[in-house]
C-alpha cells in the first residue's frame, strides 16, 4: 500500500482488492457488541474539513475511533483558516502536532496532493473539489461486491452530473481497475470535454442503458446547475435522467441501485426507488465506516494483521 | 534617442572580439558613442575595453512586448529596478511594461512614473503600455491620447490580464489609436466561457477535475478582433497566442493583408498542460498555472511552426512575477503567471533553434526586430551594422545547465523551468554601447 490515498487511479488491482478484503474482515468485527479494536492505539488522525460534510466526517471519525486512534476534528470554519491561514501553514501546524494521518476534504481539486508535500503523515483524500473521492468509490465497490458477489465483468452505469462529480471520477478509475464495465450517462453538458479518453463508455440515453445494467449509480444533481444552463429545468432533467418507478421496472431482477448521498428525492431518484430493497443507499453508509477503517488500518497499521489479537 | 539620454554619460569605447553576428563568421565589433562604429577585423583598434567573444553569438538587443514589472503596487513581487535587471540578464535592452499595476497605468501620470523609473534603473529601456479602458474595467476608454502625448510616448495599449470583451469598446479603441499610430494588444479571452477557468480544457483538466479554459474562448475573440481591425482599417496585436486554432485564424487574417500581428510566450513553445499532472514537482503544482493556460503538444507544435513561418511575429515573455505565498497554495487559489525574462532566449534556443525551425537571424527577427517594429521603438531592433544604436546581446549557445531560480535577478522565483536543463547563457548585454551585463553578471 502507498503512503497516501489521493486518487483511486493510484491503486493497482491488488491494492484495491487488499482494501476490500481487509474491509470484509473488519466488517465481521462490526457485528460484535464491542466494535472497538486496539490496532491504532496511540496514533493520531486529523479530520481536516474545509468543506462542510458531516456525513463523511463522522464516517471517518467512527472509523478511526473503532481502531482506537485519537481523532482531532479540525473544521475550517471559525478556525485560523477563516482568518486567512494558508493550507501550507495549517499543514505545518498539524505536522508539528504529530498527526499520523490527515483526512482532508477541500473545495479545491488537488488540495490533498498539495498537502502531501507539506506533511510527513499519510494523507487521505476525503473529497477534493471536482476531482476525486476515493473512499466513496471504495465503499461503492465494497457494497457492490457484497450484494452481487463480484465486480469483474459487471455492467455499471453512473448517471448524472459527471462533470462536477468527484464520486464519478473515482468510481470510473476504480471500477475499471477491478474489471467492471462502466458506462457514464448524462446530458452532454454534464460530461467533461475529452471524457472519451476515460476507461469507460458514454451514453446520453438512460433508457437504452438501463436494461443492460447490473448496477445503476445515481449522482446528486445540484439544482443551481440549471442557472448555468447545464439543463433547462429540474422537471426536464428528472424526465430524461431521473430514476423513477417506470425506469426502475426496466432493470433486470438482480440489478441494484446506488446513490452516494445526499439525495434529491424526486429529482435524480424517486422516493420509492430510493427506499426499495434493491437500493443499497443505507448500507453504503455503514460500509463507508468499514472501508475507511480498512484504509486507515492499511495506511497506518503497517504489517500487523488487521484484527490483531482481538479475535 | 533624446528620451534616453539620461544614462549616456561618459561613453566608453568597447571592442568585441570575434563575435558571430547572427551566428555567422567571427567578426570584431567596435561600439563607440552609443553606436556600432565599425565591424570587421579590428585587431589594432583603439578601445577602452576589449571583450573576448570567441564562440559567442551576437544578437541585436532583445525587445519584449509583454513584461509585468509590477511597480507601482506590487513591489513585493517585482520592481522596475529588479525587473529590468532580470531583463538585462536575459539579453533584453527594452521591455514593454504592462498596464495592470496598482494604480492601473491608464493615465499620463502613471505611464510617466513607470517611464521615469525605467530611466532611473538604466538596466534597459522601459516602454510603458497604456491601459485600453479606465481601471481595466472594460467600461470606458482610458485617455489614450494623453498617454500617447506624454513623455512616455505610449504606442501599445492593452488591458492585458483582462480581455476587452465588449465589441463596441474594442472597435472604438482600434479606431481611436490610429490617430497616433497606436496598436491595441488584446488579451484574447472570452470571459463567460472562462469563468473560474484553471487549465486548458481537455484530457488533463477532465482528469484533474479543474475547470477548463477552452481554446475556443481565445479563438473566438481573435477571430472577432481580426474582423474588427479589418473593418476599421486599424492595427491589432494579439498577446500570448496559445492554440493551434488561433494560429489558423491569424494566418487567415494575414493572408487577407490585414494589419494583424501576434506574439507567443516561451512557455507556450515548450510546456504543455500535462505539466500540471505529471511534473516531477508533483501534480497540481501552481508553478504551471498561467493565463492563457499551457495547452497540448499539438498546440505547441503549431505555435512553433507559426513562429518559424512568421504567422506569429514575435516571442514575448509575459514575465509575471508572483511572491512565493501566491504560488504555495492549492491550484485554484494560486496566482496565474510565470517569470520568463531570464530564460526566454534559452527556451527559444531549445524549442526553435535546436529543432532547426529558426536560425539566429530568425531569432533576432522574432525577439528584437519585429517586436521593436510593433512597439514603434525606433532605437531598438536594428541590425548590428555601423551607425545602428549599440544595443547588442552576446550569447553563448554551447553550454547546457540546470535552471536555478535562486540565481535569478527577478525578485520572484516562480519559474516553471526549475530543475530543467536548458541550453545557452547570456554573457553580455549592451544598451547604447554601455554594458548592462558582463560575464553573465549585472554591471
Amino acid at each position: 500500500m502507498k503512503s497516501h490515498l489521493l486518487s483511486t487511479g493510484d491503486l493497482s488491482r491488488d491494492d484495491a482488492l487488499l482494501i476490500l478484503d481487509t474491509a470484509e474482515e473488519l466488517a465481521r468485527v462490526s457485528q460484535r457488541s464491542i466494535k472497538k479494536l486496539p490496532t491504532l492505539r496511540g496514533r493520531t488522525v486529523v479530520n481536516l474539513f474545509f468543506e462542510d460534510s458531516t456525513r463523511t466526517r463522522i464516517s471517518f471519525e467512527a472509523a478511526a475511533k473503532r481502531l482506537s486512534a485519537d481523532v482531532i476534528n479540525f473544521s475550517a470554519k471559525g478556525s485560523s483558516v477563516s482568518k486567512g491561514e494558508s493550507l501550507k501553514d495549517t499543514a505545518l501546524t498539524l505536522e508539528a502536532m504529530g498527526a499520523d494521518a490527515v483526512v482532508i476534504r477541500h473545495s479545491a481539486s488537488g488540495a490533498p496532493h498539495r498537502l502531501a508535500n507539506w506533511v510527513r503523515g499519510s494523507v487521505v483524500n476525503a473529497g477534493d473539489g471536482t476531482h476525486e473521492h476515493p473512499t466513496q468509490a471504495l465503499l461503492d465497490a465494497f457494497s457492490i461486491r457484497r450484494r452481487l458477489g463480484r465486480l469483474d465483468g459487471l455492467k455499471i452505469s453512473i448517471v448524472g452530473d459527471v462533470l462536477h462529480s468527484r464520486v464519478a471520477r473515482s468510481n470510473v478509475l476504480l471500477l475499471h481497475t477491478l474489471g467492471a464495465e462502466v458506462t457514464l450517462v448524462a446530458p452532454p453538458t454534464l460530461l467533461p470535454v475529452a471524457v472519451e479518453s476515460w476507461p469507460c463508455q458514454v451514453s446520453y440515453d438512460l433508457d437504452a442503458v438501463l436494461p443492460k445494467s447490473d448496477v445503476v449509480m445515481m449522482l446528486r444533481v445540484q439544482l443551481e446547475r440549471m442557472n448555468a444552463a447545464y439543463f433547462p429545468s429540474a422537471r426536464e432533467y428528472s424526465r430524461r435522467y431521473g430514476l423513477d418507478r417506470d425506469r426502475f421496472a426496466r432493470l433486470h431482477d438482480d440489478a441494484i441501485v446506488m446513490h452516494p448521498g445526499p439525495m434529491n428525492r424526486g429529482m435524480e431518484i424517486s422516493a420509492e426507488v430510493a427506499d426499495s430493497p434493491r437500493s443499497t443507499i443505507v448500507e453504503q453508509v455503514g460500509n463507508g465506516v468499514t472501508v475507511r477503517m480498512a484504509v486507515l488500518y492499511l495506511l497506518l497499521g503497517g504489517s500487523e494483521p488487521a484484527i490483531g489479537g482481538a479475535e | 534617442m533624446s528620451a534616453y539620454d539620461l544614462h549616456e554619460g561618459a561613453v566608453t569605447t568597447i571592442l568585441i572580439r570575434g563575435a558571430r553576428i547572427l551566428g555567422g563568421a567571427p567578426r570584431d565589433i567596435l561600439l563607440r558613442d552609443g553606436l556600432v562604429a565599425e565591424i570587421g577585423d579590428l585587431a589594432g583598434a583603439d578601445a577602452g575595453q576589449t571583450i573576448d567573444a570567441a564562440g559567442l553569438v551576437a544578437l541585436p538587443g532583445l525587445v519584449d512586448l509583454h513584461t509585468h514589472l509590477r511597480e507601482p503596487g506590487r513591489e513585493d513581487a517585482e520592481t522596475v529596478e529588479t525587473g529590468t535587471q532580470a531583463a538585462a540578464r536575459g539579453g533584453y535592452t527594452a521591455v514593454h511594461a504592462m498596464a495592470n499595476t496598482s494604480p492601473v497605468a491608464d493615465t499620463a501620470g502613471v505611464v510617466e512614473q513607470v517611464w521615469r523609473l525605467g530611466q532611473e534603473s538604466g538596466h534597459c529601456d522601459v516602454q510603458p503600455v497604456g491601459a485600453v479602458t479606465s481601471g481595466l474595467e472594460g467600461r470606458q476608454l482610458a485617455e489614450l491620447g494623453a498617454m500617447a502625448d506624454s513623455a512616455a510616448r505610449v504606442r501599445v495599449f492593452s488591458d492585458d490580464g483582462k480581455c476587452v470583451s465588449d465589441a463596441v469598446l474594442m472597435r472604438r479603441a482600434l479606431e481611436y489609436v490610429k490617430a497616433f499610430d497606436g496598436v491595441v494588444a488584446q488579451h484574447a479571452q472570452e470571459p463567460r466561457l472562462t469563468e473560474g477557468a484553471q487549465l486548458n480544457e481537455g484530457e488533463v483538466s477532465a482528469r484533474l477535475g479543474l475547470t477548463g479554459w477552452p481554446a475556443v474562448a481565445e479563438e473566438a475573440i481573435i477571430a472577432r478582433d481580426c474582423l474588427l481591425a479589418a473593418h476599421v482599417g486599424s492595427r491589432l496585436h494579439v498577446c500570448h497566442v496559445s492554440t493551434a486554432g488561433s494560429v489558423e485564424i491569424i494566418r487567415w487574417a494575414k493572408s487577407k493583408g490585414w494589419d494583424v500581428t501576434a506574439e507567443v510566450t516561451p512557455h507556450h513553445l515548450l510546456l504543455t498542460d500535462s505539466c500540471a499532472e505529471t511534473s516531477p514537482l508533483g501534480p497540481y503544482n501552481p508553478i504551471y498555472k498561467v493565463n492563457p493556460p499551457l495547452r497540448t503538444a499539438e498546440d505547441v507544435r503549431a505555435l512553433r511552426e507559426a513562429l518559424a513561418d512568421g504567422t506569429i511575429d514575435c516571442v514575448a515573455t509575459d514575465h509575471a512575477p508572483h511572491p512565493v505565498e501566491d504560488k504555495e497554495t492549492e491550484w485554484a487559489a494560486a496566482a496565474m503567471g510565470m517569470i520568463g525574462l531570464e530564460t526566454a532566449l534559452p527556451v527559444v534556443q531549445e524549442a526553435m533553434v535546436e529543432t532547426g525551425l529558426l536560425d539566429w537571424a530568425g531569432v533576432a527577427d522574432r525577439m528584437s526586430a519585429r517586436p521593436a517594429r510593433i512597439g514603434r521603438l525606433a532605437g531598438h531592433g536594428r541590425p548590428i551594422e555601423p551607425g545602428a544604436p549599440a544595443n547588442v546581446t552576446l550569447y553563448d549557445p554551447s553550454v547546457r545547465r540546470p535552471v536555478d531560480p535562486t540565481a535569478m535577478a527577478s525578485k520572484s522565483r516562480n519559474t516553471p523551468y526549475e530543475g530543467m536543463t536548458l541550453p545557452g547563457h547570456v554573457v553580455a548585454t549592451f544598451l547604447r554601447g554601455r554594458p548592462t551585463v558582463l560575464e553573465g553578471k549585472l554591471v
